[in-house]
């Protein structure tokens, strides 16, 4: 019998691996929703792009043919040496081996009024239940915290209709992972959004409410007070580890594990968004709290559980987003200050919201990372220029097999190529399109 | 702790009861429709001859809506505040208004209100639609920046089966229905087509005079409507651009002028775009004839059409997918595209729809095929098509019988010892109806009656009507149960070739039913045809195709119908350049790819894996690219090794391998 807690992307996946290679029992227990359903569609859901419906990959018989049984109840602690949970109506459950998944929880810094009603987080379908509730024919609404979930917040809030004031703590936006140049071009973008009003350089103080405990309003740490109605509260999230309180699972901010996804004690995993590596992976931070790892971490797992043991080895980094109307991705490394060894060569576009920002090694040219924005990019040619050491210039010269923009979109391979040959007085030529899969079996 | 997200209703996506209900009422819906056509051939009766004959049509077609009501029905959605325009704002309002306004006049010279003045009432209906949809427009788009703002779709209540959603599609349905079997109750609405018939074709309007520049309006001012949403993608704007000039120039311009300036040429000459089995008129006797009478420009139109079919569109379909043709092309696609865009999410992403899906497109695929063979026989022979299926006399009858038993019970015996026991109770109930049936036809079998002419030689005239019609039943009721028994074992292969085999024969025996106990197992090709047009050509591609787009969706035809569509789509699958590639791993699962397929192909499904979409119902409307918020996707033709290679993810030692 393998239990899950936690239906997230993590917990599903690897109950969907453990099911292709083994005839065990299987039970995912969420608290939140019977069914899996994509969290990073939500504010879709509030923007009326979607149903809550469309947000679940996979429908009511996938599961029942799988046979993987779905629990909705929550799980209060775990007592592992009789290999037992306790969920919260008092009911229990055995299990053979447990896979942790519970996810995170927004992060709240101890504010004054933080628990108020109109003062939500953005992480749950709960959170959204709420916010569609706290939002309804409002007028004015404070988002603190300028990350991804933040700007969503922000998008999804415009749409009603709603003016927002967006705090953002650092002099940038989302200044703690993009380089500056970045930052600056969404900072741009966002100046374009009518209703939409940033705070750089500002932190909350206290939420203000009224005699019902409802939020009226918020005042900053340097004493400025703003009216609203509503206070988003999305300043990161932490690894929600509440389930193992109690228990002999060691954590720290998360719960620890090794390579092996294994925690401290016997047959329990943790995997996703709630786990905390001992030893993070070279080049990687110890939390990752994306959708890809939660997968990856799921996939592992999923061997391991089943009697061929894997380490977790998530290889070179990449992500994605979309601020607004702005499309970003990134391969590989790129950090938001500098290294001393490295080199970086940034293009954006005159009127555009068009940027590619290059990273490599001053000393031997090979390509670090890039981040581009306006612009798609192919994942696995990159992914395999940074398997092989590409250089810079190899990168630049075919950047066109990596373009992955639909047809007949405008290409700025050799307005990019032509300005970096001037930068680094270099003769770097464009290369025409190959069809990818060649480069890749290079 | 069970939570219904307020505004988007249910959780839990399993049909219940009330869907069910709804199923076998669109089921009866239909089944009216064939009726009609069965009593229409039988009794060699027009359809305006036959006794309640309105009824029939508006019944059954108000079956379907209400079927399709009760299937679609979420309390969330169909409210009367869901009617609501909360969140339009002012310039929306405005061209909305004007929009209103503009159709009123048009509703009016429907009800027949106008009777004089059509100059200036046509110009001021069309008018004032195209300038408010041009301000609706820009009210919606203007205010924002470039680039996917779907905002709403899932609240307002044309777009989400709401009120007005619901109204839209019961006024479209009329429309069709109208135009199709009631053309005399649009008088004054033709009428009002008048002026614009005189300029164009220097005759007053007919019915699909009408029905194109209606067509055609819609095309051009939704197609705008749809070029400047999607303003931020070329691909986007190209391919509607090319929708909008074939639909104008090839459908439009060069058929009425071609009307105005010479004779006569026969229907073919309407549509040079229009290709079999698309354009399944193509074949008819007097097209072909018009053809042949029309010296060079008949030869070449009847020469462009094969090379259209057979050579053209296989060879297109090959280098990029057929969407060169269903994008960008084709009028129908046309449509769906640009007035049918704000319903591509009605389509249902279920696994079972895609099901259906397969086997409804495959069988108009045959039943085409079957018409063409019967419009094009009697052309070349010279005699009317007949297909007899059951020639053999009365002694010929014995021995088939006898070598059928013995065969099937080698068969059963084999069953027996082999241990399948379901397998061998579907065979002996097969056996047992086969052998009443064929006792049953032997027993009414009369020598007295005289035979008729070659072809009918052998045919078993003499049974009568109701003993067919029953042991149709039977067998069609123990066949399907046999089926239902070899889906649940899961062989899917054994019972695809099951399933086409009983259901020609089904079709094979219905058509000799509906021809009467004189030929009765034989079928005439005129039937056919007529069935075809009317079954598939106007209820289906017309009604449910159009006039439900508020209700299932814009490509209802063009996936589940279209003959054309499942001819490419066959070398889309399987001899094709064309796929959309998933990039790597980036796909979040968040489904906008999966919503906005107008095709209900669940794109998503293949993204989260990795795999690239090879899909033969893919439109190439390039959409599910466009909304898809981290740049998964993209259209592309290329090498056809490697199509079907996905970039699973495999967590190795290295790192992520991507190929
Ligand atoms: C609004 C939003 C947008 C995002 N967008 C992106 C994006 O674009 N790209 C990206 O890479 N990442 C994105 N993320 C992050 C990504 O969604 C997470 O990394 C991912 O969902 C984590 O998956 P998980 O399976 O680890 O946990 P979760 O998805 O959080 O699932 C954990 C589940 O466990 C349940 N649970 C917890 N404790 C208990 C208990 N005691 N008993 C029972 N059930 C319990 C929770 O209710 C929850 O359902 C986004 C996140 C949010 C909130
Ligand atoms: S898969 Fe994409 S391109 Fe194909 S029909 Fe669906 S939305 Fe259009
Ligand atoms: S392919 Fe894109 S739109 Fe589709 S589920 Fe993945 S991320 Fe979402």
């Amino acid at each position: 019998m393998i239990v899950i807690i936690g239906n997230g992307i993590s917990g599903v996946t690897a109950a969907r691996n453990i099911r292709k290679k083994s005839d065990d029992a299987i039970t995912i227990i969420s608290s939140e929703s019977k069914y899996f359903f994509s969290r990073t569609a939500l504010m879709y859901v509030y923007m009326g792009h979607m149903t809550f419906e469309h947000t679940q990959p996979y429908e009511p018989h996938f599961w029942e043919k799988n046979r993987i049984e779905l629990l909705q109840n929550h799980v209060e602690s775990i007592e592992s040496n009789k290999k037992e949970l306790r969920f919260s109506d008092g009911s229990k459950m055995k299990y053979d081996s447990l896979i942790i998944a519970t996810g995170s929880k927004p992060n709240k810094f101890g504010w004054k009024g933080q628990d108020s009603k109109r003062v939500h987080g953005m992480y749950s379908k709960q959170d959204l239940e709420n916010i569609e509730k706290s939002t309804k024919g409002i007028a004015s609404a404070v988002i603190v915290g300028g990350g991804l979930i933040g700007i969503e917040l922000a998008e999804m809030l415009l749409t009603r209709n709603i003016e927002v004031h967006f705090l953002v703590r650092d002099n940038g936006f989302w200044s703690e992972v993009l380089p500056s140049q970045d930052s600056q071009l969404i900072m741009d973008h966002l100046e374009k959004h009518h209703g939409l009003r940033m705070y750089y350089e500002t932190e909350l103080d206290e939420v203000v409410t009224n005699e019902n405990d409802e939020a009226i309003g918020v005042i900053t740490k340097a004493g400025r007070k703003i009216e609203c109605q509503f206070v988003g509260l999305t300043a990161g999230v932490s690894p929600n580890i509440a389930v193992i309180e109690g228990s002999s699972i060691e954590s720290n901010r998360g719960i620890l594990v090794d390579r092996f996804l294994r925690t401290s004690e016997a047959d329990i995993y943790a995997i996703g968004d709630c786990a905390e590596f001992r030893e993070p992976l070279p080049g990687r931070r110890p939390i990752e709290q994306v959708w890809y790892t939660g997968k990856f971490m799921g996939e592992v797992v999923s061997e391991t559980i089943t009697g061929s043991p894997r380490q977790y080895n998530p290889g070179h980094w990449f992500n994605s987003a979309k601020f607004f109307e702005i499309e970003y991705q990134t391969y590989g490394d790129v950090r938001a200050i500098l290294a001393e060894d490295e080199e970086e060569f940034v293009y954006r576009h005159a009127t555009e919201d068009v940027l590619l920002h290059f990273v490599f090694e001053k000393e031997s040219h090979k390509f670090i990372g890039i981040n581009n924005f306006g612009i798609r990019m192919r994942h696995p040619v990159f992914n395999d220029w940074l398997l092989n050491n590409a250089t810079i210039e190899e990168v630049l010269s075919n950047l066109k097999s990596a373009n992955f923009d639909p047809e007949f979109y405008t290409k700025y391979e050799s307005e990019v190529v032509a300005e970096f040959n001037q930068k680094f007085g270099a003769s770097v030529a464009v290369n025409a399109p190959k069809w990818w899969q060649k480069i890749i079996s290079h | 702790m069970k939570s219904n997200y307020s505004i988007v209703g249910e959780e839990s996506q399993k049909l219940s009861v009330f869907k069910k209900i709804g199923i076998l009422i669109f089921i009866l819906g239909l089944t009216g429709l064939i009726e009609l056509i069965r009593i229409s051939i039988i009794d060699k009766m027009k359809f305006e001859d036959i006794e309640h004959y309105e009824w029939y049509i508006f019944g059954s077609f108000g079956l379907q809506l209400l079927g399709t009501f009760l299937f679609t029905y979420d309390r969330h959605h169909f409210s009367i505040k869901s009617a609501y325009l909360k969140y339009s704002n002012k310039i929306q309002k405005i061209g909305l208004a004007i929009s209103t306004l503009g159709f009123g006049v048009f509703s009016l010279a429907w009800a027949g209100l106008i009777t004089s003045n059509h100059t200036l009432f046509l110009w001021l209906s069309m008018g004032l639609m195209g300038i408010g949809t041009m301000t609706y427009t820009y009210g919606s788009y203007a205010g924002h920046l470039k680039g996917i703002k779907n905002n709403y779709v899932m609240f307002n209540s044309l777009t989400s089966r709401g009120i007005l959603g619901w109204i839209a599609g019961i006024v479209l349905t009329l429309f069709y229905i109208q135009i199709y079997w009631f053309p005399e109750s649009l008088e004054s609405l033709i009428r009002l087509f008048d002026p614009l018939a005189y300029l164009f074709t220097g005759a007053a309007a007919g019915q699909w005079f009408v029905y194109g520049t209606v067509y055609t309006f819609l095309i051009f001012f939704l197609g705008i409507k749809f070029i400047y949403k999607y303003r931020h993608n070329r691909y986007q704007i190209i391919r509607t651009i090319s929708v909008i000039f074939f639909q104008i120039v090839f459908a439009y311009a060069i058929p009425h002028i071609l009307e105005a300036f010479n004779d006569y040429q026969g229907y073919f000459a309407k549509d040079l775009k229009n290709i079999w089995p698309l354009n399944y008129g193509f074949v008819e006797s007097y097209q072909l004839d018009a053809m042949q009478n029309n010296g060079v420009s008949g030869t070449f139109y009847f020469v462009w059409g094969l090379v259209l079919f057979l050579i053209i569109t296989p060879f297109l379909t090959y280098l990029v997918g057929k969407r060169w043709y269903c994008s960008w092309v084709c009028g129908c696609g046309g449509l769906a595209e640009t007035a049918g865009d704000s319903f591509r999410h009605l389509s249902s992403k279920k696994e079972s729809s895609w099901k259906i899906e397969r086997w409804v497109i495959h069988l108009v695929m045959v039943f085409v095929l079957v018409m063409t063979v019967g419009a094009l026989w009697p052309y070349f022979s010279g005699k009317e098509f007949e297909l007899g299926f059951m020639t053999i006399d009365q002694k010929g009858f014995f021995y088939t019988f006898a070598t059928l038993l013995s065969l099937s019970g080698i068969g059963l015996g084999i069953l027996f010892f082999k241990r399948k026991h379901n397998m061998l109770l579907i065979g002996a109930l097969l056996l047992f109806a086969l052998l009443g049936f064929l006792t049953w036809a032997y027993l009414s079998f009369d020598p007295k009656i005289k035979v008729k002419d070659q072809v009918n030689m052998y045919t078993l005239k003499a049974m009568t009507k109701s003993s067919v019609f029953y042991s149709y039943m039977v067998l069609i009721l123990v066949v399907s149960g046999g089926l239902f028994f070899f889906w649940r074992r899961k062989k899917k292969v054994l019972l695809l070739i099951a399933a086409i085999a009983v259901l020609v024969l089904a079709g094979l025996l219905t058509w000799s039913f509906i021809e009467g106990a004189e030929e009765v197992f034989s079928f005439k090709s005129k039937s056919i045809k007529k069935s075809y047009g009317f079954l598939i050509g106007a209820a289906f591609a017309g009604v449910i195709g159009v006039g439900f787009y508020p209700l299932l969706g814009n490509r209802v035809w063009c996936r589940f119908g279209c003959p054309m569509a499942g001819y490419m789509g066959l070398f889309q699958r399987f001899k094709s350049r064309f796929r959309i590639t998933t990039n790597g791993a980036q796909c979040i699962s968040c489904g906008n790819c999966s919503t906005y397929c107008e095709q209900g192909i669940d794109v998503r499904a293949y993204a989260q894996k990795g795999e690239n979409i090879v899909r033969a119902s893919c439109v190439g409307c390039g959409v599910c690219s466009a909304v898809c918020p981290r740049g998964v996707l993209k259209l592309e033709n290329g090498p056809e090794e490697g199509r079907f290679d996905s970039n699973p993810l495999i967590v190795t030692k290295d790192g992520v391998k991507l190929n």
